[in-house]
């Protein structure tokens, strides 16, 4: 069953109980992005503290269990976090993603989200999976152009 | 088993793909006829021994290739014509898909090389189309809005997913020019009823167009009988090949039509400043058309007809009934279209309580070798009306069992279990 594969148990624990959901003030920057293919969406905002020190994601929005759950692992992962070391996060996860199931994920740096790594073999889903952290990586952007 | 006329293990080893084992050695239960249907042994044979033996272009070649294979181009034209009850062969045109064919009615509609006032388009003049339709009989119409500066309006969908009526002495009036909807929902499954629309049509003066994407393969449809001026669909929704679709239009309403692609086959004789063109059908076919995609048409035409519409239509009533019932008694489950067999086909949508399609549809194929379609089905803003992102849907046709009903259930209750 490949599809056991793809629905870690982690991945169905963070859909069922998300983590930080929920959008909430203050914020740095607010984005919205789309996944025109499915529908899926996300509204997620950041706030960056002292020291480039991320004190917040929130998000709401909807979509499938591997888009909400990706979510969720997000803001686990980043918040507390400086910018920089999200940031190298999101490029990890990216590569993971993209690597078409044939990527040794890092664990060190991925932590929870290495659940995902069954997403890749699943080109369609792989959008689900990157949609929060692509809005993420927009969000942290115009954080530092404000 | 339901019995019915039609000998649906006979039918299934007509289709290869029915018996193939996915990975993992899964069985496939194809339950995605409504996005495109599988193919028969007898349409792929007849398009591999054209291609094979008598492939030349058509209309143009003057020697035993290009005479065989205009003649068999043309007679699968004789065939559709026959299947759809058209009173001339030379109504029927040759597009690629029912999408080209509706934008090219669409694009004679305030076309300033057109000298008829039933396409004379501008500010002030009316479209209407409904809630319930495919992008393809949205988007040609809101562009040729733009264009032309002319109104789309719509029709509603009521809650019980009907076309509603209720407003159509409003909708359609004298400033209507074309109507546009669709004969069955790709969604809902629903049947549109379309003496009524028609009937309002023909006192404001209205063309009608019918979107027969989804009625034409799995009903017996008689242009000539429902009374309409054009209707589209396409070949792949048939158990034949893409790439090829059909226009139907009244004989006296396409002569009327200026052309809607220039280039070859479709003139009559071409100066440097200016051309005649060609009759009809031949006036709308630029350019060298899928010649082999047309003779599969014609012969998935005579597949379905060996077998009989009226058989199809009876075979995929049951199968409805059958799903219908086993579907009502899943918890959490909500249909998205009518809930009894009347005036509705074999396309059942619905939603599953906090579980999106998505999953719905990757757990199904993965586990359980269930193709069925997820998403918005090309139909968006009907889901908006329904106020949801998504639907799971199981289209049906001649060679589905109720047997894979039951799959389908099976696998429905554990996708249940996976998110419960």
């Amino acid at each position: 069953m490949i599809g056991e594969s793809m629905y870690q148990e982690l991945i169905l624990e963070h859909y069922k109980h998300p983590q930080g959901r929920g959008l909430r003030e203050p914020y740095d920057a607010e984005v919205h992005h789309v996944n025109p293919t499915c529908g899926d969406e996300i509204t997620l905002r950041v706030r960056v503290g002292d020291a480039g020190k991320i004190e917040d994601v929130s998000y709401d929005g909807q979509g499938c269990s591997i888009s909400q759950a990706a979510a969720s692992v997000l803001h686990e992962l980043t918040t507390g976090s400086t910018v920089e070391e999200t940031l190298s996060v999101v490029d990890e996860f990216t590569r993971l993603m993209q690597g078409r199931g044939q990527v040794e994920p890092d664990e060190d740096v991925l932590g929870d989200a290495v659940a995902f790594a069954g997403v890749a073999k699943f080109p369609a889903r792989v959008k689900c999976a990157l949609l929060s952290w692509m809005a993420y990586k927009d969000a942290v952007v115009r954080s530092a152009a404000r | 088993m339901t019995q019915t006329s039609l000998d649906v293990e006979r039918i299934r080893k007509d289709f290869p793909v029915l018996s193939r084992e996915l990975p993992g050695g899964r069985p496939l239960v194809y339950l995605d006829s409504g996005n495109s249907s599988q193919k028969p042994t007898q349409v792929i044979e007849t398009m591999r021994e054209h291609l094979a033996m008598h492939y030349g272009n058509v209309g143009r070649a003057m020697h035993v290739l290009g005479a065989e294979s205009t003649e068999a181009y043309e007679s699968a034209r004789d065939k559709i014509a026959a299947f759809v009850g058209a009173p001339s062969r030379d109504e029927v045109v040759f597009t690629k898909n029912a999408s080209e064919a509706l934008n090219l009615v669409a694009y004679s509609f305030g076309n300033p090389a057109n000298a008829d006032d039933r396409f004379r388009l501008g500010p002030g003049d009316e479209i209407v189309i409904s809630e319930m339709e495919h992008h393809s009989n949205i988007v040609p119409w809101q562009l040729l809005a733009q264009r032309t500066g002319a109104t789309l309006r719509w029709f509603g969908v009521t809650d019980e997913g009907r076309l509603d009526l209720s407003r159509l002495d409003d909708l359609v009036g004298e400033r209507t020019k074309i109507i546009s909807i669709a004969h069955q929902s790709n969604v809902l499954g629903t049947v549109n009823p379309v003496a009524d629309v028609l009937a309002r049509a023909r006192q404001a003066g209205a063309l009608v167009m019918l979107d027969a994407s989804q009625s034409v393969p799995h009903h017996p449809v008689d242009v000539a009988a429902l009374g309409v001026d054009f209707v589209a669909f396409t070949g792949h929704k048939m158990v034949g090949p893409s790439g090829i679709g059909v226009l139907w239009g009244r004989g006296e309403l396409l002569d009327a039509m200026p052309p809607f692609l220039g280039g070859g086959e479709m003139i009559e004789a071409v100066w440097m400043d200016r051309s005649t063109f060609a009759p009809i059908p031949h006036k709308f076919e630029a350019g060298t058309p899928p010649i082999v995609e047309a003779i599969g048409l014609g012969a998935a035409v005579d597949y379905l007809t060996g077998i009989g519409m009226t058989a199809v239509e009876a075979h995929e009533r049951e199968l409805t009934a059958y799903a219908l019932d086993a579907l009502r008694d899943l918890p959490g489950l909500r249909l998205i279209g009518p809930d009894s067999l009347e005036l509705r086909g074999g396309t059942l949508s619905f939603t599953l309580d906090g579980i999106h399609p998505h999953d719905v549809g990757q757990i199904l194929d993965d586990d359980f070798g269930i193709a069925v379609r997820v998403g918005h089905h090309c139909a968006r803003p009907l889901h908006l009306r329904f106020g949801i992102p998504a639907t799971t849907r199981a289209s049906f046709y001649l060679y589905n069992t109720t047997g894979e009903i039951d799959a389908l259930v099976r696998g429905l209750h554990h996708v249940q279990k996976v998110f419960a």
